[in-house]
């Protein structure tokens, strides 16, 4: 498999999402109907199956390309279910199942939420904040019965979907299972279980988390040069520059650990203690940066990024409710304590150190 | 000046993994024949010749300077490797860590040809300790305030004045230091420094100690009564040294010792966790990991990208401004999540004494090599802001 990165991909990505999901144009729409030109381009790009093999279906770009074009939308933080239908793809894939077409989520995302796949083939299970349910024609589903890990493809018409939304007003729904039929499935390689797709997840959200944290260090700078107080630009202040350079820091964090994270699944053979310490450093740092980083961005803005009218909230509050997804911080910095700690010391550092 | 940061992704090429397992038998035989102990960090001498010379005959000091000067050659990566595989176990590196990171890479830059012959092959050797003379009594931050005055004189020049906070120069062998050549212009306030090599075994230099909070011995105030330089000492631009500064710094200020230095606290809090931590420890414990192995892939960033001939100069200020705060941080940390071991822990006492020793290390680890306060307006004016 291809490893590196072809910045032609991501440079698609990033003119789609520029010319079809500008954050203020988006802002300003009244309605919902820049979503079906935006998902077009991205399908007809490849984009939305990047990491679906060609003879499944899909684009079969690298893991790497893939990330590419998830830190491109990142920085948009269009609100399309395109990190879910990439995830999903890839999820299908690893079962050697076919993509369909259009826009996908996955199941679970929390870490003590399971599917139990009945031994009539059948799909039960509750399962909570599945991000754009309500938006998807298909869930790709990850299941566990006595004898180990599945892979299905599931109609969301054939689950209970209900309403809900996350911090952004995007949609995150609880989905029932209740005897649902797969319209494909398949046993999980071997090495893989619930928490490969986890850590994928973690992976992606991280990368996403970055992606955004780009974006709102940069509006707060511009926005910090603009706006004159006291007769000079605040980004003048030290005050205002410490912060920003706080930001920067945040920014920086998540955008190493992220990359790094990536870039390790990209190259790994299997979901060990390296890909653990990685994605699970990820999504903790990347989380806490989300926190601190927003905060900043809303406090350079002053009242103006309170407002429906200002872009900023795109940014903050997707930051904030990715959090949430495929492992709190919390989750993960309790399991990766864990790690360490059963590891034991003399063996911290190398694997510190290992990469 | 732009809001575009950047940390290419790199993966430590093979020749670093087969180093670190020579590093790892060499630490383990320098430990196990009662060199230092990796987790006693306040105790024994921070600095060593026998070890130096040692270190310097394995090859890892001068690492990626040209052989011609006694360097080995290799990249960037081999150094961060060297560097961080003593750091995280407190090998008394002092002695020569500041010539091999910042004085010698300036020598090989500025000093002229017989200079660099003579001296950087007694670096590579572990034989010479290089201090820093910057600061003054009034001049800390404010590095253009200095006043220390060097006169133009028959075949050199004649020093005059006080550097103060200057690490080892007790015993130090040279100092390269920044002096007053002339006044600064209205125009250019940074204009009127040049940098200068000085022999700190010439006559007219004064080394006073400055004990610190911690009841160590490291800072010293250096007093300059009419020492003599002489003319093939300068290095680089008579009056422009400030043009000099900036492309070092990124070495200097995103290594991994910018967050490993109370690293031991980390470490033995895992060993006294033991394998089954309650939850409230592991998360604690997981998230200070997240946190260091961000900070680590940071800083191997910068280096890949510094031996790539890139100028990652806002990201190296970052990786400083986060990571020093980090690990100040840390102790505290580590005394939070250790409120409930029990007292008998077999290690309870080390933790202990390691918490102690960090806490009063750690007022210092933003001070040092630049505040906090100065890092951020470096990072600021590198986004545009100034």
């Amino acid at each position: 498999m291809v490893t590196e990165s072809d910045p032609i991909v991501a440079e698609t990505a990033a003119r789609i999402f520029a010319d079809l999901a500008d954050p203020q144009t988006i802002n300003r729409a009244g309605d919902e109907r820049w979503k079906e030109p935006l998902w077009r381009a991205l399908s007809e790009a490849g984009l939305t199956l990047a990491w679906v093999p060609e003879n499944l279906g899909g684009a079969g770009a690298s893991l790497n390309d893939g990330f590419a074009i998830l830190a491109a939308a990142g920085r948009f933080a269009a609100p399309v279910p395109l990190a879910e239908t990439l995830l999903a793809g890839w999820l299908l894939a690893r079962a050697g199942l076919a993509a369909p077409a259009g826009a996908m989520t996955v199941a679970p995302v929390r870490p003590r939420d399971r599917i139990l796949l009945n031994p009539d083939g059948s799909l039960n299970g509750r399962v909570s904040g599945i991000p754009f349910a309500k938006d998807s024609k298909h869930i790709a589903v990850v299941a566990t019965d006595d004898s180990g890990t599945s892979i299905a493809l599931v109609k969301t018409g054939d689950c209970r979907v209900s309403d809900g939304d996350n911090l952004a007003g995007d949609a995150a729904n609880t989905v029932i299972f209740e005897r649902a039929k797969p319209i494909a499935s398949a046993r999980a390689p071997a090495g893989f279980d619930p928490s490969a797709l986890l850590l994928m997840g973690a992976a992606v959200r991280s990368v996403q988390i970055a992606g955004a944290l780009e974006t709102i260090l940069s509006l707060s700078v511009r926005y910090a040069n603009e706006r004159v107080a006291f007769e000079r630009p605040i980004g003048k202040f030290q005050a205002i520059q410490q912060n920003l350079a706080r930001l920067a820091g945040e920014a920086a964090a998540a955008l190493a650990a992220a990359g790094s994270a990536a870039d390790t699944i990209a190259q790994a053979i299997a979901f060990d203690d390296t890909v653990l310490l990685e994605a699970a450093s990820a999504k903790i740092r990347a989380g806490e940066a989300a926190t601190e980083g927003a905060g900043i961005a809303h406090q350079v803005h002053g009242a103006i990024g309170f407002t429906k009218e200002h872009v900023l909230h795109r940014f903050t509050l997707r930051l904030l409710s990715w959090r949430d997804d495929f492992g709190h911080e919390s989750y993960w910095a309790a399991t990766l304590g864990e790690l360490i700690a059963r590891r034991g010391a003399n063996n911290f550092w190398p694997l510190l150190a290992s990469r | 000046m732009s809001t575009d940061l950047r940390f290419d992704q790199i993966r430590l090429p093979p020749e670093c993994e087969k180093l670190r397992v020579e590093l790892r038998a060499f630490i383990a035989e320098e430990v196990a024949a009662g060199t230092f102990a990796p987790d006693r960090p306040g105790h024994g001498d921070t600095h060593n010749p026998a070890f130096s010379k040692r270190v310097g005959a394995k090859g890892w000091i001068g690492v990626t300077w040209p052989k011609q000067y006694g360097g080995h050659e290799r990249s960037f990566l081999e150094r961060y490797v060297v560097t961080e595989e003593f750091r995280v176990v407190n090998a008394p590196v002092r002695l020569h860590f500041v010539a091999d990171r910042q004085s010698g890479p300036i020598l090989l830059k500025y000093a002229p040809e017989h200079i660099k012959q003579d001296i950087l092959p007694r670096i590579c050797r572990g034989e010479l300790c290089f201090v820093i003379g910057m600061s003054e009594p009034g001049s800390g931050s404010d590095l253009f305030a200095v006043k220390t005055k060097a006169t133009k004189v028959e075949g050199g020049w004649r020093i005059n004045g006080t550097k103060i906070w200057t690490s080892n120069a007790h015993i130090a062998d040279y100092m390269l230091a920044l002096f007053r050549t002339a006044p600064a212009t209205k125009e250019n306030r940074r204009h009127g420094l040049t940098q200068f090599l000085v022999d700190m075994k010439s006559p007219g230099i004064a080394v006073n100690p400055i004990y610190q909070m911690t009841g160590q011995h490291d800072f010293n105030e250096v007093v300059f009564d009419d020492a003599f330089v002489p003319d093939d000492h300068v290095l680089g631009e008579i009056d422009g040294a400030w043009k000099q500064a900036t492309s070092e710094l990124a070495y200097e200020r995103s290594g991994p010792e910018r967050f490993l230095e109370t690293f031991y606290v980390l470490a033995e809090l895992v060993r006294a966790l033991g394998p089954d931590p309650d939850l409230r420890s592991a998360e604690g414990l997981g998230r200070l990991v997240a946190q260091l192995h961000t900070l680590r892939r940071m800083s191997i960033s910068v280096a890949g990208m510094l031996q790539a001939g890139k100028e990652p100069v806002v990201e190296a200020s970052i990786v400083k401004d986060v990571g020093t705060l980090w690990e100040q941080k840390l102790p505290e940390r580590v005394r939070d999540l250790s409120a409930f071991l029990e007292q008998q822990e077999s290690n309870r006492v080390t933790l202990d004494e390691q918490i102690a020793f960090a806490t009063k290390v750690a007022p210092k680890l933003t001070i040092q090599g630049g505040t906090t306060e100065i890092l951020r307006g470096i990072i600021a004016r590198g986004l545009g802001l100034r």
